[in-house]
């Protein structure tokens, strides 16, 4: 296969990872045709098209520049496409802002976690869509159900399998980087009902947070949602993906999957030195 | 390094525990001091206006030295700057509670008299200085300077200056947003000194621009400006660059107080104008500046002696001894005033700077 | 397995602080607590030195001269929260006085509709602020700074630069100076509503998701954001809600004073932020307690107090104010760099 500098790999588009064929056969989750996003005469995206399915982690990798943001942002409602249809579960949706990809069950990790650092994990799980006691208190009040979301809260970290987050009432400034991102994680999870996307969740961390990062995302996939992981890091990538869609010059270059092609041919196909050939 | 780092924390920590310790221990000792002699002493407070202003400064100053001679417990307070009513209002309770037998308070403006009574009705003896109080017998009685009196001493004098000549005048006030009788005593009075008619004489500005002056033989006025000078040397400065923007041949200058005068000095010169300058107060600096030429007079008033004088009333009333009265035909207790002018002028009484300068105030 | 490791090594870590470390991390959980000690060490000294402080007449007072600047720096607290400033405070709190008395004197207004007006105008003023901040996008400083300006020029304006003694004024504008006395121990109205201003503010940041929101919105506006906090309709309820405590900051300050005055309290702004400041808020947004400020605010004035009833001079008076605020930032920032 890596007979050197062939200009074409014969392998092609849509690779569908051995033993997990079943979740190819439905329906995709989240689908996007012919995305175009144009800034002044910048080109960001160039008639893309993605398709995410349920239960899958999609890595999406690609050169700085490559569109890998403006397609994220443009599937959660940071970015309006110019044209382009985004349909979910066959449904055909407009993202005007983050909120209404939110309430479509689309949660996004950003790089920069969006955590309030002064605010404790459980205010932080809960920001923006806090839950009010029951009766009065609640209603004319508008007194918040503290003790409830701290102790949902915990659950859904515990449901992560986080073990070094103990105290929902910890400060989130007080935190690692890990476990800053594995409150923002939790966050994503706990209310993302389809899709959580990650935004290069380990660039960050070392090597051992890295590893719980890519463990909870495992863990979210294995709960059914469907995961979009955005990364630099190719090792990374290789070890959670069950795809891979590699974004080039503003397009789709091609979905490859782990077990069909190696870090080195993926990054080649990345960067332009070798190219995919056309789906059959 | 570590062991360093730890004992500046303890230090800050020490510091901060025991400001308020250390000052209080401090003045502990000197309560006790001051209690020594078999007859208790009475507590004063002196309420100025602010700290900063030499006249204050010289009250308090004067005051101070006195305070022992008449066996007082003074205690100074003052607005932060003209205009804070708050700053006095708390100082005037402060002494309330702490059991002062008087005040002597420079008000601030009739925003203080709702805390002036209060400390009336709570048995203090209240004294004005300086400024009575609007209405006058919101205190017990004022010990002033007749500021009216001072106003007309330098007008009739500028009017021996101009002699006939067509007088171009620029008015320095204190304030442009608040009326304080200082003001208007101050300007009005010297206005009739000039013998030109004011309207309302209590209200500054209301004037016929132009006209006739009558004194020292009479001749045309202009009133170029009513300008705010807050009583500074830059406000002085900054107004009288607006007056003569307006008309640059002014040759007669009206300052509400000399730190006003050595501002307007400033923008004549950089103006390369001359004009007589004249004002009120005489401060030593004043007095210094009418050696100098810059302001051609200054009517000098004596707030050392309305302090001490005031200190001791109180504490005359507080030993059980009679209240003091105000002068015949004043609706306060005068403490004089006189002009100093190293140019003489007939029909007006004066006095010259040198000695004005040995019984000035300040330095 | 792991679990074990991490708690024993959390054991060891915490074995290792020395008691002064223990110290400074329980203040910085309870940020409030190292003024509070201020406080008391205040009281205790004073206590010690002068006779006429801790007495219930003098406490009563304290109170009543603690009460404007207290109320002031509930909005101050709020808008430094957001990671913003306020020097318009006083001007909008003289402008509502002045047009609550001027409306009540010279139009024979009814009380109440006076101060509505009033309080209203004082809530526009806020939201004008507000719109500036978020809708302009200029600097809380800058806009601030102009309509500190803007205010006073109006106020002077309106009320022709002359006070308004209370007796030409409605009972109500001047109720808040009335009160009741427990012995010596005098209160006014005006504090009690001082206390229930904190007490809702206090409710309201602490237990609804909007009081959230002005800490997520003041700590990184970005993110609050992105996790769906509608910061910039947050950021100009912050102002309004100010220029409302503002206005009842005015109807206070005409009892208190028993006039309105357009020259009233200058340094407010000034003041305010120093309450805000020695409370333990931080500046830069994000952190504080409206406790907090409240403490500030009276360890100001007792210094104050206290050292006049020892009869020192004012120049001292203002010299120790400015070591406490240094004294006491300085403490929190050593409390601040407690590690987790």
């Amino acid at each position: 296969m890596s007979t050197a500098a062939t200009e074409h790999l014969d392998v092609a588009h849509g690779g569908i990872p051995a033993g997990k064929e079943h979740i190819y056969a439905q329906a995709p989750v989240l689908s996007a045709r012919n995305l175009v996003i144009t800034f002044g005469r910048v080109v960001g995206l160039d008639g893309v098209d993605l398709d995410l399915y349920p239960g899958e982690i999609l890595a999406v990798i690609g050169d700085n520049g490559a569109g890998k943001s403006t397609l994220i942002k443009c599937l959660t409602g940071a970015y309006v496409p110019d044209s382009g249809t985004i349909t979910m579960n066959g449904q055909p949706v407009s993202f005007r802002k983050p909120q209404d990809a939110r309430d479509a069950g689309i949660e996004t990790v950003y790089q920069q976690l969006a955590v309030i650092p002064a605010l404790d994990i459980a205010s932080n799980l809960y920001l923006g869509r806090e839950e009010r006691r029951k009766g009065p208190l609640g209603s004319v009040l508008r007194m918040l159900d503290k003790k409830g979301m701290e102790h949902r809260a915990g659950e859904s970290v515990q449901n992560l399998g986080i073990q070094t987050i103990q105290n929902m009432g910890q400060a989130v400034e007080t935190l690692s980087g890990g476990q800053r991102q594995a409150v923002a994680v939790a966050r994503a999870a706990a209310f993302g009902s389809r899709v959580v996307v990650l935004d290069e969740p380990t660039a960050a961390l070392g090597v051992k947070e890295s590893g719980m990062v890519l463990d909870m995302v495992k863990q979210l996939r294995d709960k059914g949602l469907s995961v979009i992981l955005i990364s630099h890091n190719m090792p990374h990538v290789w070890e959670v993906a069950d795809r891979i869609h590699i974004q080039r010059l503003g397009g789709r270059a091609g979905v490859i999957t782990p077990e069909t092609h190696d870090m080195g041919e993926g990054v080649a196909i990345m960067t332009g030195a070798k190219k995919l050939a056309a789906p059959a | 390094m570590r062991t360093t780092s730890r004992a500046s924390r303890a230090l800050v920590c020490a510091v901060a525990a025991s400001t308020a310790l250390t000052l209080a221990a401090c003045n502990r000792s000197s309560d006790s001091e001051s209690g020594g002699d078999g007859e208790a002493a009475v507590g004063v407070a002196l309420i100025t206006k602010d700290s900063t202003n030499p006249f204050f400064v010289a009250m308090q100053e004067g005051a101070k030295a006195d305070a022992t001679k008449n066996n007082v417990k003074l205690t100074v307070a003052s607005g932060k700057q003209e205009g804070d009513d708050q700053g006095q209002i708390t100082a005037i309770e402060d002494a309330i509670a702490r059991g002062d037998k008087g005040i002597l308070i420079t008000p601030m403006s009739t925003g203080v008299n709702a805390a002036i009574k209060k400390a009336r009705d709570a048995g203090l003896y209240v004294i004005a200085l300086d400024t009575p109080p609007d209405p006058a017998d919101t205190v017990d009685i004022t010990f002033a300077t007749d500021n009216r009196e001072a106003g007309k001493l330098i007008g009739q004098w500028a009017a021996t200056q101009m002699a006939g000549k067509p007088a171009t005048i620029a008015l320095l006030d204190l304030f442009a947003d608040k009326i304080v009788s200082v003001d208007y005593n101050r300007d009005q009075g010297f206005l009739e000194g000039m013998g030109i008619p004011v309207n309302d004489p209590k209200k500054n500005g209301d004037e016929a621009k132009t006209g006739k002056y009558s004194a020292a033989g009479g001749g045309d006025y202009t009133i170029v400006c009513n300008e705010a000078a807050n009583g500074a040397e830059d406000g002085g400065r900054t107004a009288m660059e607006k007056c003569l923007a307006k008309n640059p041949n002014i040759n007669l200058v009206y300052t509400l107080n000399e730190p006003t005068a050595v501002g307007a000095n400033a923008a004549l010169k950089a103006a390369n104008k001359t004009a007589v300058i004249v004002s009120v107060d005489g401060g030593c600096a004043g007095v210094k500046s009418v050696t100098d030429g810059v302001i051609g007079a200054t009517s000098q008033q004596y707030p050392l002696k309305m302090a001490t004088q005031g200190m001791e009333a109180i504490a005359k009333v507080a030993r059980g001894g009679e209240k003091p009265t105000p002068d015949a035909g004043l609706d306060f207790k005068n403490t004089g005033v006189a002009l100093v002018t190293d140019k003489a002028a007939d029909g007006v009484e004066s006095i010259t700077s040198e000695e004005g300068s040995k019984i000035c105030w300040g330095n | 397995m792991s679990t074990d490791v991490t708690s024993a090594a959390a054991e060891f870590a915490r074995r290792q602080q020395s008691p002064l470390q223990r110290v400074q991390h329980q203040l910085h959980r309870r940020p409030w607590l190292s003024p509070l000690f201020l406080l008391v060490a205040a009281f205790i000294g004073f206590f010690i030195a002068t006779p006429t402080f801790l007495t219930p007449n003098s406490m009563g007072i304290l109170l009543q001269q603690t009460a404007i600047v207290a109320a002031l720096a509930v909005g101050q607290t709020l808008i430094i929260l957001t990671a913003g400033i306020d020097l318009s405070v006083g001007a909008i709190m003289v402008l509502s006085m002045m047009v609550m008395a001027t409306l009540a004197k010279d139009d024979g207004m009814p009380g109440i509709l006076a101060l509505l007006i009033g309080v209203a105008l004082a809530v526009g003023a806020g939201f004008l602020n507000g719109l500036l901040v978020t809708r302009i996008n200029l600097p809380p400083f800058i806009v601030t700074l102009g309509t500190l300006s803007i205010f006073t020029a109006i106020a002077l304006l309106y009320s022709g630069g002359s006070s308004i003694q209370a007796e030409h004024l409605p009972r109500l504008l001047n109720f808040l100076g009335e009160g009741f006395g427990i012995g010596e121990f005098r209160i006014t109205w005006g504090i009690v509503v001082v206390i229930l201003i904190y007490a809702v503010m206090a409710y309201v940041l602490s237990q609804t998701a909007w009081g959230r929101y002005v800490y997520a919105v003041g700590d990184d506006p970005e993110s609050a954001r992105l996790s769906g906090v509608p910061s910039k309709r947050v950021l100009l309820a912050v102002y309004t809600v100010a220029g409302l405590v503002y206005g009842l900051a005015a109807w206070i300050l005409i009892g208190r004073a028993g006039a309105a005055t357009p020259n009233a309290v200058p340094d407010a702004n000034l003041q305010s932020i120093t309450a805000v400041v020695i409370g333990g808020t931080s500046l830069f947004g994000g952190r504080g307690r409206l406790i907090g400020t409240l403490i500030g605010a009276l360890i100001v004035q007792t210094l104050q107090f206290g050292l006049s009833q020892m009869g020192v001079d004012q120049q001292w008076r203002v010299l120790a104010t400015g070591i406490l605020v240094i004294v006491a930032v300085a403490i929190d920032q050593w409390i601040r760099k407690v590690k987790s």
